[in-house]
């Protein structure tokens, strides 16, 4: 059990936004960092995050070594925070960062409302930087500015909704987004519907149509745009294949139809430029559309506060030790790019955890910073760059390897990943198969970047002779 | 028995029920959805445009002008955003040049206030990114925005208060005039539950339905052609793309699009102009919307229509006739149309309203203004409060510290006041258009099942009677197997 806040503080050393599993991992590391005054702040009544409508298994893996459902999953994030005094302030959303809260529209309401202004403050003697103020509303607090040495952005990420894809139809009841509906089925113990169609193949699309049908509903078909699915593979078979529930790739919903609740849906097949095919129309009787349409970090609070954010990824650009563009400010988990798995988010968030805690205490990373350019098939990598110099300087241990995320930008087989510096081949790593639904990562040794003259890193896809391409790892 | 019962709530109704409130009167009002607004009120261009289009003279002219001249007054007091941002009408070619002399001379025939005509230089001094291609502009200085539900329903909340009675989900179906065989002095209405009301008087604001309402007492000089326009909104990192309403030149082929900001910073973009059989079709076409899409573009260089949140389509109550319908019935002078309410409808409501209350007089309802008349009107609007506002209020009801939509910043309390103010919304899109909750970029994908268990509680419905808009929107249908568990997990 975590502590409560009792007392708000004059400063924090590391205050993280968000107490999912990112958030979870990164308090624990920068305890471990020496941080000594952490506060996660949550706007839900309880943490977890998006895990606590989870409730499936396939959870923890790779990093407790054991299968778990998502609540298990956040349990044992929590149960690592029991020896610390990390505290958590729940019921509190922070509502923005460095910056007085901007809400549009005010100008609307005629100058009846007084302008609030914010005063500077002065560097702090630790780290040099002015300390980071943290907006926040709650309802034991009130409206609290909070200061923190450093910050880190946990905030996960939301998905995008029918508007995002331009839907024509009507406007009825039933048409969800795939978690909307995963809380209502999962949290509220209601069900949704009972004909659904899926558009979208990403993972929560998947684990609901099982989930729906295990509820009794039918699901009609899962209709994916794209010519391969975006979901992991094991969700696939298992949610789709093991329920008999049809995958109809290069297809997409052209209409919705129904004036007050869905009464049926049109779906197309799409030609190469996903363009809908005339003349394939099939009409669907369903009463419920379920969009699994991707997920977008949900970095509103980053944009406002002028951190510039990476338009492939949709989060901040970071260093490897996930510090974004503004001194002292970390991103790690979905908000810093979308996840397929919680583990990996657990991981990387450690990294900023412990990054966060060097900062706040005087030992913030410099050097020389190398961005990673994107060769032939290579979609975004996290961090965006490297420094390449910095391992041992309190940062980074000497031996740690560099963790590089990306994702490919279409299916392929028997390929190499090759990292190039300038002309050089640095190194290739084989994989047999790869897919943009899968995200890729690499442990750079600090060796091999440590020569590094070109001044630029290249990532690229490369076709590799069958033989070569070995194993997936 | 009522003096006047007015059938339809969305703009033209609200501002009737409004300013008759202002009298010693039992009013009635009839509105077929489950909320008021909820017609071509909530789905248009939300300009309080500044006159210079109307034909001189005409019906429309006059009550434009002086519609948003009550509107920025009333907006004031019932303390409703409206942003007076201006707008230009841009010119892409010597005719469109022609065109804006032409609208200029108009708009200085109509009373129109500021007009002025801009170089294409000026006019990009303005607006940076418009086009290349403009080679001018109108600018009118006094164009508005408004948030045009806010405005409907302050005005009817306000009636509310003052006494006017008002059935949601009560469609007119039937109506008996006096002089009828019956003999008797007044109307006899029936609506969708089979209830029955007697008035002395009534008001027709049914909207794109006007003309079937006015066919209840065996009216038929005109009929509503129904026009759809449909529109992008944008999300608000997008609401600066433009500072004012752009307008195009109206052309033979077409009215052109706008692209404005929204009193709600959101950019919107539309509509276009096709005619539909069915006044009530408001669905949306990948034709349509990608016309408006092409149309806008040449307006300004470069619109993030990655940025959209929603489309939607409204409906315009076209008549047979080319000006507004503000008459007594030729079947009872004591039956008041306010029909074929199409663009500039909602700047021109408060004027129709005013001509209807006229009618009324001259048919002999009498008229005696109130002296105990509260047209009070304060929303709380927690995202728009200093900090220390902020916790005074979350001090005083710690509800106001809970953002329940995120996008938007609303919180608990805001919505929960809504539920309890004078026209309850009892749907999710109601309490969309009732405090905004809902409205922002996810569209209620995070907030909508949070909003939902508000409102049930709140309103004491039963959790699967809570709708997403009307009666028949449901959004749950059934417990899932030995039921949910109820509450989150972890902790
Ligand atoms: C439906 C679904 C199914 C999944 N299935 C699997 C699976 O089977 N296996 C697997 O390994 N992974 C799975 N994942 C992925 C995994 O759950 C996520 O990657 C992980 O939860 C991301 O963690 P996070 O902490 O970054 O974000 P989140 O879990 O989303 O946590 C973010 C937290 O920040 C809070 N927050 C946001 N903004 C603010 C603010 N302004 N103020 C205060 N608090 C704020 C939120 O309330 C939330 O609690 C799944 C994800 C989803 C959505
Ligand atoms: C695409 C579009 C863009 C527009 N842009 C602008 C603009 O920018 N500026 C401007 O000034 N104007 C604009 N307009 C016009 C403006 O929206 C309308 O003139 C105005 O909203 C009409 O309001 P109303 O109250 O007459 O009709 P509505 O808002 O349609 O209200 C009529 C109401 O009557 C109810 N009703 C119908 N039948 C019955 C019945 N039998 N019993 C009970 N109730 C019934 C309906 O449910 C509805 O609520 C636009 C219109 C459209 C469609």
């Amino acid at each position: 059990m975590l502590k409560t806040v009792k007392q708000l503080r004059d400063c924090y050393d590391v205050l993280i936004i968000g107490g999912g599993p990112a958030g979870l991992a990164a308090a624990r590391a920068a305890w471990d960092g020496g941080a000594r005054q952490v506060l996660i702040i949550e706007r839900d009544s309880a943490p977890g995050g998006i895990l606590n409508q989870c409730i499936h298994n396939g959870f923890g893996l790779h990093y407790f070594h054991e299968e778990l459902t998502g609540p298990e999953y956040a349990g044992r994030c929590l149960d690592e925070l029991a020896d610390t005094e990390v505290e958590l302030l729940l019921n509190t959303m922070v509502l923005s960062l460095d910056e007085l809260p901007q809400e549009p529209g005010r100008e609307a309401l005629g100058g009846l409302l007084p302008e609030p202004v914010l005063a500077t403050l002065n560097p702090d003697p630790l780290t040099g930087h002015p300390a980071h103020r943290v907006f926040a509303a709650s309802p034991e607090w009130g409206s609290i500015c909070l200061k923190s040495r450093a910050v880190i952005l946990a905030m996960g990420c939301r998905e995008r909704s029918r508007g995002a894809i331009r839907i024509p139809g009507t406007r009825p009841a039933g048409v969800l987004t795939a978690g909307a509906a995963q809380r209502y089925v999962n949290l509220e113990g209601w069900q949704i519907g009972r004909r659904v169609v899926i558009l979208g193949s990403g993972d929560i699309g998947l684990i609901m149509a099982r989930r729906l049908t295990l509820e009794g509903a039918k699901v009609l078909a899962c209709v994916e745009l794209m010519p391969y699915s975006s979901g992991l593979r094991r969700n696939l078979v298992q949610c789709l294949d093991d329920f008999g529930i049809p995958l109809l790739l290069s297809h997409t919903v052209t209409e919705i139809r129904g004036r007050r609740r869905v009464t049926g849906v049109t779906v197309c097949q799409v030609d190469t430029s996903r363009q809908p095919v005339a003349g394939t129309e099939q009409d669907f009787d369903c009463d419920t559309l379920l969009l699994s349409v991707g997920l977008l970090p949900e970095n509103e609070l980053t944009r406002a506060a002028h951190i510039p954010l990476d338009p492939r990824t949709r989060g901040a650009y970071v260093y490897e030790n996930m510090e974004t563009a503004s001194a002292g400010v970390f991103a790690c988990g979905n908000v810093a790019h979308v996840h397929d798995l919680v583990d990996y988010v657990s991981e990387e968030s450690q990294r900023a955890g412990q990054a966060a805690a060097a900062y706040a205490r005087g030992q913030g990373i410099s050097g020389r910073a190398i961005p990673i350019q994107h060769g032939t098939g290579i979609g975004y990598t996290v961090p965006q760059s490297i420094h390449v110099d910095a391992a041992g300087t309190g940062q980074r241990d000497p031996a740690a390897a560099i963790n590089l995320f990306f994702r490919v930008t279409r299916p392929q087989e028997h390929v190499s990943i090759a990292l190039y510096d300038g002309d050089s081949c640095l190194k290739r790593w084989p994989r047999l198969r790869v897919a943009p639904g899968e995200m890729e990562r690499l442990q750079l040794p600090p060796a091999l970047l440590h020569g590094c003259g070109s001044g630029s890193l290249t990532l690229a896809l490369e076709h590799a002779a069958p033989e070569e391409a070995g194993k997936n790892d | 028995m009522y003096d006047c019962t007015i059938i339809g709530c969305g703009i033209t109704g609200a501002a009737a029920a409004y300013l008759l409130s202002h009298y010693s009167l039992r009013l009635l009002m009839l509105e077929a959805a489950n909320d008021v607004a909820n017609g071509s009120t909530k789905a248009n261009s939300a300009i309080l445009h500044a006159g210079f289009d109307p034909e001189p003279g005409s019906l429309m002219a006059r009550a434009n002008v002086r519609g948003v001249e009550m509107a920025a007054e009333i907006c004031r007091r019932l303390d409703v955003p409206r942003l007076n941002c201006g707008a230009l009408v841009l010119a892409f070619s010597p005719d469109d040049q022609h065109t804006i002399r032409e609208l200029y001379a108009r708009g200085l025939a109509n009373g129109v206030p500021g007009l002025r005509l801009l170089s294409a230089q000026e006019a990009r001094q303005s607006e940076p990114y418009l086009a290349d291609t403009v080679t001018g502009a109108l600018l009118a200085p006094s164009s508005s925005i408004v948030d045009p539900w806010e405005y409907a329903l302050a005005m009817a909340e306000t009636a509310v208060k003052n006494g006017l009675a008002l059935g949601l989900g009560r469609a007119v179906r039937r109506i008996v005039r006096p002089d009828s065989p019956s003999g008797k002095d007044y109307f006899e209405l029936t609506d969708s539950q089979g209830q029955s009301y007697q008035s002395r008087f009534v008001i027709n604001a049914a909207g794109v339905h006007s003309d079937q309402v006015h066919a209840m007492i065996g009216g038929h000089n005109f009929h509503i052609h129904p026009v759809r326009g449909q529109y992008f909104l944008l999300d608000k990192n997008a609401g600066r793309t433009c500072s004012h309403t752009l307008f195009q030149c109206p052309t033979a082929a077409g009215k052109g699009v706008l692209v404005s900001p929204t009193v709600h910073g959101n950019l919107i973009i539309g509509p276009d102009a096709e005619a539909v059989a069915d006044p009530d079709n408001t669905a949306t076409t990948a034709e349509a919307l990608e016309y408006v899409r092409r149309m806008a573009l040449r307006s300004l260089n470069n619109i993030p229509f990655g940025e959209n949140i929603r489309n939607f389509a409204g409906v315009r109550a076209q008549s047979d006739r080319p000006d507004f319908i503000v008459e007594a019935s030729p079947q009872s002078s004591r039956f008041i149309n306010l029909a074929g309410i199409k663009s500039p409808g909602l700047s021109a409501a408060p004027a129709l309203a005013e001509m209807a209350l006229d009618l009324l007089a001259q048919a002999g309802l009498p008229l005696k203004r109130r002296s105990d008349y509260d047209d009070s009107r304060r929303r709380t609007r927690f995202r728009y409060l200093t900090p220390a506002q902020q916790s005074e209020l979350i001090a005083a009801d710690p509800r106001y510290g809970h953002v329940v939509c995120r996008c938007e910043t609303i919180t608990e309390g805001e919505i929960v006041a809504a539920l309890h103010g004078p026209i309850p919304p009892r749907s999710l899109d109601a309490v969309k258009r009732h405090c905004n909750a809902g409205s922002g970029r996810c569209q209620g994908s995070f907030c909508g099942p949070r909003i939902h268990e508000i409102i049930a509680r709140e309103l004491g419905l039963p959790y699967e009677a809570v709708t997403q808009n009307d009666a028949g929107s449901y959004i749950v249908t059934a417990p899932t197997k030995g039921t949910g568990s109820k509450g989150v997990t972890a902790c």
